[in-house]
């Protein structure tokens, strides 16, 4: 597991969250997070794919993405409209995003469009090759997760130990 | 001032328009991607556009070169999450005029908008004459 993959995603959530809700967020110490877990009741998942496979779930309880989602959109909004959805859908594609832009080394990362979960006690299943962080987060509006399982893509891994073996 | 905003999040595009609002413009139409978009330039002529990069369809940096085909001088301000230098590179290459990265400030995106018609203004005056 590549830390320098994962600490991005601590500022980019706090920048997001400041920069377009004035809302700070405490980060708490990561975790890893067993397949079985289930995330809250809402879970945004992006992809990534590129020099770097995998999948990004930012996920809340209902409560909490209601209080974000009228902040981020300025007005309430009924959870299981697609405009709520929507809200969702940026802040984890945003959060993604300024997280990818700090990775290091250059790597070229594309990023999906993103899903949205509705559903107490939901499981985001994920490859079983790739651990999944849990960063627990909160803030004034309640408790958030971040869960980044992410890797570098195989065939630059692939390359990598090839260099290494050739220079033995 | 005819102003396009193209970007699959109707949470984005509603901000835009309230930034677009309190800098005093109020003609703005919204598409949904490139493709919506390009079915869309051709009636409203805008005058600016605010595209998105990663969107279903067809993505910002397709339209934004497909458009330039056809209209090489209406300001182009990318806004979007990508923020890589080898992006912003790309997009330049494309024809963007400039760029915003997600999550911005009303404030920047509002300033944004301002240097990009002040700076591209003149040469469409001129061009008009």
């Amino acid at each position: 597991m590549d830390a320098s993959l994962i600490t991005p995603f601590i500022s980019s959530i706090q920048n997001v969250f400041s920069t377009m809700m004035q809302l700070p967020v405490t980060v708490n110490p990561p975790k890893v997070k067993s397949g079985a877990e289930p995330s809250h009741d809402v879970s945004g998942i992006i992809g990534m794919s590129g020099d770097v496979t995998g999948s990004v779930v930012l996920s809340f309880p209902l409560e909490t993405a209601k209080r974000i989602v009228a902040l981020f959109c300025g007005e309430q909004m009924e959870p299981g409209t697609a405009d709520f959805a929507d809200a969702i859908g940026e802040l984890v594609n945003m959060v993604s995003g300024g997280a990818k832009a700090q990775f290091p080394d250059n790597r070229r990362v594309s990023i999906s469009c993103p899903s949205v979960v509705l559903g107490a006690n939901h499981v985001v299943a994920r490859q079983t090759d790739t651990p999944c962080v849990l960063i627990p987060c909160t803030t004034d509006c309640g408790e958030l997760t971040i869960e980044v399982a992410i890797r570098e893509a195989a065939a630059n891994a692939g390359v990598d130990s090839g260099a290494r073996a050739a220079a033995a | 001032m005819r102003i396009m905003l193209i970007d699959d999040s109707k949470t984005m595009r509603n901000i835009q328009k309230s930034v677009l609002t309190q800098l005093g413009y109020t003609e703005v139409t919204e598409a949904c991607d490139g493709q919506d978009a390009l079915s869309k330039v051709g009636a409203f002529q805008p005058e600016l556009l605010l595209v998105d990069w990663n969107m279903p369809n067809m993505d910002g940096l397709t339209f934004v070169k497909t458009y330039r085909q056809q209209n090489k001088t209406v300001p182009i301000i990318m806004v979007t999450t990508e923020a890589e230098k080898n992006r912003v590179i790309d997009a330049i290459k494309a024809g963007v005029n400039n760029y915003v990265v997600k999550p911005f400030t009303p404030d920047l995106l509002g300033q944004r908008i301002t240097e990009t018609l002040a700076k591209c203004q003149p040469s469409q005056h001129q061009a008009a004459a």
